[in-house]
């Protein structure tokens, strides 16, 4: 029934790809990779602006030509992997199952790796009041929309959030002659990557609008219109400030989620700051034998990082494989002030690890503590802290004790 | 063009699908007319998708006789029409000595209306029925249920159109010339003539009946928000929970939805716009924090969509809410079947309202049943449904049962085209999603929607500006960016 891989890694988006290929090189060869779309590439076949790759390769790359180096690499190791396959439930006991058009297929793993990627938080998740009319899209379908399926959302749009999709989408709908009106932000900072907010809203002259929002939604059929207002300090709209602005599309890049649709089956713990898994400094779920990395497991900016995860991951798998669990203490890693997430949220052992992180908030001068039962294990000085640059730092090996928590917080 | 049939229904939701439904039992030739482009974009389709019990309805009423009659058929008709249906019952919660007086007169009316299987339960019992629920005893209705508010009304809609009812969409009726023995219908593209005309156009009630010249009749709206939360909730659900209702409101409550989610409201906002459906922010908040009263589960991260809908209720000239209204005035419209103030409970009496409507059309005109009525229909068949070995023989027969489309429903790629080819010809994004719970998952669509647009096109020859959302004007795409390049 049940085939038998070491491996079975599920989606073939660039942290899939990048877990694939280290477990190849690692020696573990009888691995598959499942992906859901007709393509291999994950989100990165729908990025067709550049900036990929200049961590990794050292060179700007658009989505897909990142994308085609790992699956060159791939197809070059003769790496086994089944397209338009989509998972449907996984087991703690790692059963993976899956759905092709050639049939039901089901696997029995020594090791799953999920790199399922994120979704977008839709109107309805974030509760946008108003009525219901068509032209309402997510960035990220609007970008499928324009860079997969060659067609127009609109022609007037207004971009509500500044995550990196949303600042991306304003360029690319302007090159081809949609008119952007206006891009608002909630928060009173920029949500994408100030290299965006430059290269994709000052070089067009796009405004854009901080400590405001979306408070209504006019239009029966197609959209009409928004009503925009200012927030308070409490992000609650201030009604004396609203305004009407007409368009008939209207753009939300207002925050992306890891995928968990399969970790709940699995009896996966879940992280309610990232909404992914908790996992150790091995990327190893609460369930023994799933891991899991990139922005399934958080939201990256990078995708470069997602792959540089994912590496580090195929060498726990890989050990896991070939030894098995060794659980030498259970460690909790704690937000303290100034944190808004962290992974991993476990240390099971001596070994050095990376830790990655979102601020909260915005700060300048901030020192980043790392502590356990008050004693130090890394301070370090910040000179810029934003909530939209995740910080990553290396804790070398046996610095982590087996009594108490370790604390990451900014003084 | 002037179309002739024996029988035009105006209206196609709901009341209008069921009278299409068992009209097309007998020998008549028959045409609906809607003014949207499917039957599910007003009331029928935006309620709590609750079937009554039959209690909370004045004594004598039709409203009281006719949901008992559909409590009772509901089965029946589940199992023909293919639409989901759960005799889950329902709770009507409370905590005073008030409460249990009102829940006291509802017991003896429901008795009354011949509602069956009522009972007083005591704090243990209703939090054996409901874990988490807050109250301290509850009126239980054992018969109580929930369906598929979506495709009740289109099965019995697509079920009409098998048995030969033609369903003509976008088409507003405009006007009625009153003839000697027939009705002219202009609407927006087309002229209709008919013997018999129903009126059973809902929100449009008012209007048709002034236009058969029935006049005087005063409806109000009444605006009910709803919640939408993600489907881990529904198994903390096993029952709709209400609080105790008056006799014209039944309060803020918590419902499961036959597919795991769960609806919170509705709250009732009186209007006069049958038309917008906006869900102000203030509401949202209300319809929370009213209903985390009963039942603690109610979390703003667990919203995945709001939506309403508007009651059309007939009212005297006190303001009092009315009874369904349903009647041939032979002195005013002879061979008019007008039905006004369908509100709640319309969706379980939705056919015992429309058998007593054709009554009065056979107490005056000799009208025969066919042979050939076929009263099964078969819905697109679903895939997450399936078992693993139908699963597996269903991809054998068709590959296209293995292609994943909406990732969050398991919605397959033959489901949405078995969707986009329905009965009745509806080819909007809501369309399919009704038919196949596509888009209806956490993401809302954000992974799905591209490639079901690109199904409707491909399927149907369409361009891109002319695929639709829902309504007439909500096109999606302004059309293709480079011509000569596919996909």
């Amino acid at each position: 029934m049940a085939e038998y891989k070491d491996a079975v890694i599920i989606g073939g988006g660039p942290a899939g790809l990048a877990a694939a290929i280290a477990l190849d090189k690692l020696g573990v060869h009888d691995i598959v990779i499942l992906e859901r779309e007709k393509e291999l590439g994950g989100i990165l076949r729908q990025c067709i602006h550049d900036g990929f790759g200049l961590q990794r390769f050292g060179r700007s790359l658009s989505g897909p030509e990142y994308a085609r180096i790992f699956i060159d690499e791939v197809i070059e190791r003769g790496i086994c992997f089944h397209t338009d396959t989509a998972v449907i439930s996984l087991s703690p006991d790692r059963h993976v199952k899956a759905v092709s058009p050639s049939g039901l297929i089901e696997y029995d793993a020594g090791a799953v790796i999920l790199a399922v990627g994120c979704k977008e938080r839709s109107r309805g998740s974030i509760m946008i009041p108003g009525e219901r009319p068509s032209g309402v899209f997510t960035a990220g379908s609007a970008q499928a929309y324009m860079n997969l399926y060659n067609r127009f959302p609109g022609h007037e749009a207004i971009i509500l959030g500044s995550g990196d999709i949303g600042l991306i989408m304003a360029r690319r709908l302007t090159l081809e002659g949609v008119h952007v009106k206006a891009v608002f932000e909630i928060l009173d900072h920029p949500n994408g990557l100030e290299r965006n907010i430059a290269q994709c809203l000052d070089d067009y002259g796009i405004p854009l609008f901080l400590n405001h929002t979306v408070t209504d939604i006019h239009g029966n059929s197609r959209l009409e219109g928004v009503t925009v207002c200012k927030v308070d300090d409490c992000l609650r709209p201030v009604k004396e400030t609203a305004e009407f602005h007409s368009c008939d599309t209207l753009i939300l890049s207002v925050g992306l989620r890891p995928d968990a649709a399969l970790l709940d089956g699995a009896g996966i713990m879940i992280d309610p700051r990232t909404g992914g898994a908790v996992v150790d400094e091995h990327f190893m779920t609460s369930v023994p034998g799933i891991f899991t990395s990139g922005n399934g497991l958080h939201v990256h900016d990078l995708a470069d990082f997602a792959s540089l995860e994912s590496e580090h991951l195929a060498v726990s798998a890989a050990g896991f494989l070939k030894d098995g669990l060794h659980n030498e203490m259970d460690v909790d890693v704690s937000c303290g002030n100034g944190v808004g997430h962290i992974v991993p949220q476990k240390i099971h052992s001596a070994d050095g690890f990376s830790l990655s992180l979102r601020a909260s908030s915005v700060m300048d001068d901030a020192v980043l503590r790392i502590s356990q039962s008050g004693k130090d294990i890394l301070r370090k000085k910040i000179r810029r802290v934003r909530p939209s640059e995740m910080l990553m730092v290396d804790i070398a090996g046996g610095l982590v004790s087996p009594d108490g928590n370790v604390e990451v917080e900014f003084i | 063009m002037l179309h002739s049939f024996d029988a035009v229904i105006i209206g196609g939701g709901v009341v209008g699908s069921a009278i299409a439904r068992e009209l097309s039992r007998y020998d008549l030739s028959i045409a609906v007319l809607e003014e949207n482009t499917d039957v599910v974009c007003e009331a029928s389709g935006r309620n709590s998708a609750v079937v009554h019990g039959g209690f909370a309805y004045d004594r004598n009423s039709l409203k009281a006789r006719f949901c008992v009659e559909g409590n009772r058929m509901m089965d029946q008709l589940s199992s023909e029409l293919g639409f989901r249906f759960i005799r889950c019952g329902k709770v009507l919660v409370g905590n005073t000595d008030e409460d249990m007086k009102q829940l006291e007169r509802m017991m003896a009316q429901g008795f009354d209306n011949g509602a069956e299987g009522l009972e007083l339960i005591d704090d243990a019992r209703l939090h054996e029925l409901v874990p988490a629920v807050n109250g301290r005893f509850a009126m239980f209705s054992r018969n109580s249920g929930i369906l598929d508010p979506f495709l009740f009304t289109i099965n019995l809609a697509e079920n009409a159109a098998e048995n030969g009812v033609k369903y003509f969409f976008s088409s507003k009726v405009i006007s009625i010339d009153c003839r000697q023995n027939s009705y002219l219908l202009h609407t927006e593209n087309d002229d209709f003539s008919a013997r018999w005309v129903f009126n059973a156009a809902g929100k449009g009630a008012k209007a048709i009946s002034d236009m058969l010249g029935i006049e005087g009749y005063r409806v109000i709206g009444s605006k009910g928000n709803y919640l939408v939360l993600d489907k881990k909730l529904g198994p903390l659900l096993p029952m709709p929970v209400y609080p105790v209702p008056s006799n014209t409101y039944m309060g803020i409550h918590v419902t499961p939805t036959v597919d795991g989610n769960v609806t919170v409201g509705p709250d009732a906002i009186t209007t006069d716009d049958f038309s917008y459906y906006g869900v102000p922010a203030d509401k949202m908040e209300y319809l929370r924090k009213s209903a985390s009263t009963l039942w603690p589960h109610i979390e703003k991260k667990d919203v995945i969509r709001t939506f309403s809908g508007i009651l059309s209720k007939w009212i005297d000239d006190n303001g009092v809410i009315q009874d369904f209204r349903i009647e041939v005035r032979d002195d005013i419209a002879p061979n008019a079947v007008n039905l006004i103030g369908i509100e709640s409970p319309g969706l379980t009496a939705a056919v015992p309202i429309a058998r007593y409507a054709i009554s009065l059309m056979k107490e005056r005109s000799d009208i025969k049943e066919k042979k050939d009525f076929n009263p099964f229909h078969r819905n697109v068949r679903r895939f997450a449904e399936m078992s693993d070995c139908e699963k597996s023989r269903a991809i054998a027969s068709d590959p296209r049962y293995g292609s994943l489309v909406c990732y969050c429903e398991n919605v397959t790629e033959r489901e949405i085209i078995d969707a986009i080819h329905n009965p009745l010809g509806v080819h909007t994004l809501t369309g399919i999603k009704y038919r196949t719970r596509a888009m209806m998952g956490g993401c809302q669509s954000g992974f799905c929607q591209m490639k079901i647009e690109q199904l409707i096109e491909k399927e149907l020859g369409m361009r891109p500006e002319d695929v639709r959302y829902m309504r007439k004007d909500s096109w999606i795409l302004s059309g293709k960016m480079r011509e000569g390049i596919d996909g």
